[in-house]
């Protein structure tokens, strides 16, 4: 790549972004272009770019707009003028300049959240059009660097972190390992076919947040749940190429994760407190695998842990007393509409609890998910800039703790709390059911 | 103004105008549905009467989804406007009359004076678009020269229709002009942005049924 490519555009780029454009001729983008509006879209991509008004109501959705002071640029509509309109104008024959605009409007300007969505009359799902940009992006190979490597580890290793099967393996062994110290017969059991459970995580669990297994662990034990782990690939929920427009692999990700439960004849999968992940495999990756629903009961973390507190499988000791506020993701809450469910179990769980304005489906996006954290390092001042009214939101709340059940929020969420001197803990709500319960002792046996 | 001119547009016009708008909007119609069949049939598997509807009505009532809240003057406006935009030529005494005489056929009629206001109303909305449009920043960024066309395409036959009720000036010319915009409208409206009438509710219900049946989520 040229030294100073990056330097010398004012927009933040990378290495693989421009190596790509670099590579590019009007004939490519022209062509993949017009295959992707044309010839991948339908009626459903035609009657969105019709039915637009061009009213700009959907603007006082969107973050970006809100953090930028009102940059008419940053509005959702703003963000489809600037990219799909000028496309379809073109008829595809656009420049690589406008592409590097592309790339960036759709993949760091814009979480997918589908707030927007609620705001437009119609209901245009804006959300789609930038992740059919992506998806032209993705074609053209000129997908940002750190998000692309995950999904380049999805396609060898069905996990996003580049995990070797051995040190899955030795991860899950090393947790059980440390929580016998303290559980006595605690286990956490490795491909036991027809167990109630499949517990599935997101990679990054393994690879740097292994804690979060062993709570899990500690919560399935007191509980008494029959459940297992796959050790096979597949054990991944997450899925990154949902978001970088390569639906291919974002299916075959998806199917790979059901055919692991299938195998282990589970009844249920539940899942880790991570949103992109629930999306994939409740919403998206399920229909690029070919199903309209996905074929196994999938249970996201916040409807589990209503589940044990109310049928009282797990009690909670003493609540934990700090002041919570609670952060509705957008796959969950918008995604599945558990946000009720969760406020359920943080009141049985906490005794000084503050919602923050907006919430629930209106709650405003943590500004990384959407894979927008996951194009890394280079883009990390500018979600900063970007997540401006997200800061202003928590700061608003005056809580101590920031319960935030979704790995991407979670993540992007503490960043904002360093970023913008909150002083805030940003917590899983399953931290919270750790620290608060009852760790008493049950041989699954006995429950069954 | 030659008189077999305005025999053809008090005519033969009215009929090829009403043909082109019931025709256009039912073709896009099943043309829209029978693209879906053929290229995304899976948005079948997700549509919801119950949700679909909800979704509708739920956007139908005013001030209830919450951008109408942030948004109180254009939705009040915008829903008027709207109102204004359909009793006005449906109930209008005038127009009723003319469907009296060509097939003897009636119905209820709006008060002269109710129809004149909301004749003002739909255009000063119209005013108030075409202000938003100007001023409003992220609507200015949106806006195009064919957006103030369609306004414009809005006003036409209710302004000149207003002023040939009232005689100002002009009867004849003013009463062509209606007549004319009226018609224009009416045959542009299954080709232009007018068609929301039928791709709004449809990409709402659409919307609906994905946030209420798969996402258990409300859209409003």
């Amino acid at each position: 790549m040229k030294e100073n490519a990056v330097l010398q555009n004012e927009l933040n780029s990378d290495s693989a972004i421009e190596d790509g454009l670099a590579k590019l001729n009007p004939e490519r983008i022209t062509k993949v272009i017009q295959e992707v509006l044309y010839k991948e879209t339908g009626p459903r991509f035609k009657a969105y770019v019709e039915t637009c008004m061009h009213c700009g109501l959907c603007a006082d959705a969107c973050s970006y707009f809100i953090s930028n002071d009102s940059n008419p640029k940053f509005s959702p509509a703003g963000k489809v003028k600037r990219t799909v309109w000028e496309m379809i104008k073109k008829k595809g024959n656009v420049s690589t300049k406008f592409l590097r605009e592309a790339v960036h409007i759709s993949f760091l300007e814009c979480n997918v959240c589908k707030r927007c969505s609620m705001y437009c009359p119609f209901g245009i799902d804006i959300a789609y059009m930038m992740l059919l940009v992506r998806r032209i992006c993705h074609k053209l190979e000129i997908t940002p660097l750190y998000i692309q490597d995950t999904v380049n580890s999805h396609a060898a290793t069905s996990n996003q972190m580049w995990v070797k099967e051995d040190e899955w393996i030795d991860t899950l062994q090393w947790q059980e390992e440390d929580a016998r110290e303290e559980f006595k017969n605690l286990r956490i059991p490795l491909d036991k076919t027809g167990a109630d459970i499949m517990y599935s995580v997101i990679a990054p669990e393994p690879k740097f947040q292994a804690g979060l297994i062993y709570q899990t662990a500690v919560i399935m034990h007191a509980a008494g749940m029959n459940w297992t782990m796959p050790s096979n690939p597949g054990w991944d929920n997450s899925n990154m190429a949902m978001y970088t427009g390569d639906n291919e692999i974002s299916g075959r990700i998806a199917k790979s994760f059901y055919e692991t439960a299938q195998k282990l004849k589970v009844n249920k999968i539940v899942m880790g407190e991570c949103g992109h992940a629930f999306r994939s495999v409740y919403d998206m990756g399920n229909r690029w695998a070919g199903w309209a629903m996905p074929p196994f009961e999938v249970v996201h973390a916040l409807e589990f842990y209503h589940e044990l507190l109310t049928s009282k499988r797990i009690t909670i000791k003493e609540k934990y007393r700090k002041k919570v506020t609670l952060h509705d993701p957008c796959n969950v809450s918008r995604g599945r509409g558990l946000h009720d469910l969760a406020r359920i179990v943080v009141d049985m769980t906490c005794s000084n609890f503050i919602e923050m304005t907006p919430n629930r489906e209106h709650n405003y996006c943590c500004g990384a998910g959407g894979g927008v954290i996951n194009c890394g390092p280079p883009y990390k001042q500018e979600r900063m800039d970007n997540n401006r009214n997200k800061a202003d939101q928590l700061r608003a709340t005056g809580a101590d703790v920031l319960i935030a059940p979704c790995h991407n929020c979670h993540s992007g969420l503490e960043d904002i709390v360093e970023h913008y001197k909150l002083n805030m803990e940003v917590k899983f709500l399953g931290d919270i059911i750790y620290e608060t319960m009852e760790k008493k002792i049950i041989h699954p046996e006995d429950k069954q | 103004m030659n008189y077999s001119f305005i025999e053809f547009i008090m005519g033969p016009m009215v009929w090829v105008s009403f043909a082109v708008f019931f025709i256009g909007l039912t073709g896009k119609t099943l043309y829209i549905i029978l693209q879906i069949k053929k290229k995304e049939s899976f948005i079948f598997s997700f549509l919801t009467l119950k949700h679909s509807t909800r979704s509708i009505i739920a956007w139908l009532i005013p001030f209830f989804p919450k951008s109408t809240r942030t948004n109180p003057v254009f939705y009040m406006v915008s829903y008027l406007f709207h109102i204004g935009l359909f009793l006005v030529p449906l109930f209008l005494m005038s127009h009723i009359v003319l469907g009296n005489e060509s097939f003897q056929i009636s119905w209820v009629s709006l008060n002269d004076t109710v129809a004149d206001w909301l004749t003002v109303l739909v255009i000063m909305a119209l005013g108030y678009f075409a202000y938003r449009r100007a001023s409003v920043p992220q609507v200015r960024y949106l806006t195009t020269f064919k957006d103030y066309l369609l306004l414009l395409m809005v006003a036409l036959p209710f302004i000149t229709g207003f002023l040939a009720n009232h005689q100002v000036l002009a009867y004849k010319l003013m009463i062509i002009a209606h007549v004319i915009s009226g018609e224009l409208m009416l045959i542009m409206i299954p080709f232009t942005k007018f068609s929301h009438i039928i791709t709004g509710p449809l990409s709402r219900a659409y919307t609906g049924s994905e946030f209420g049946n798969v996402r258990h989520a409300k859209d409003w």
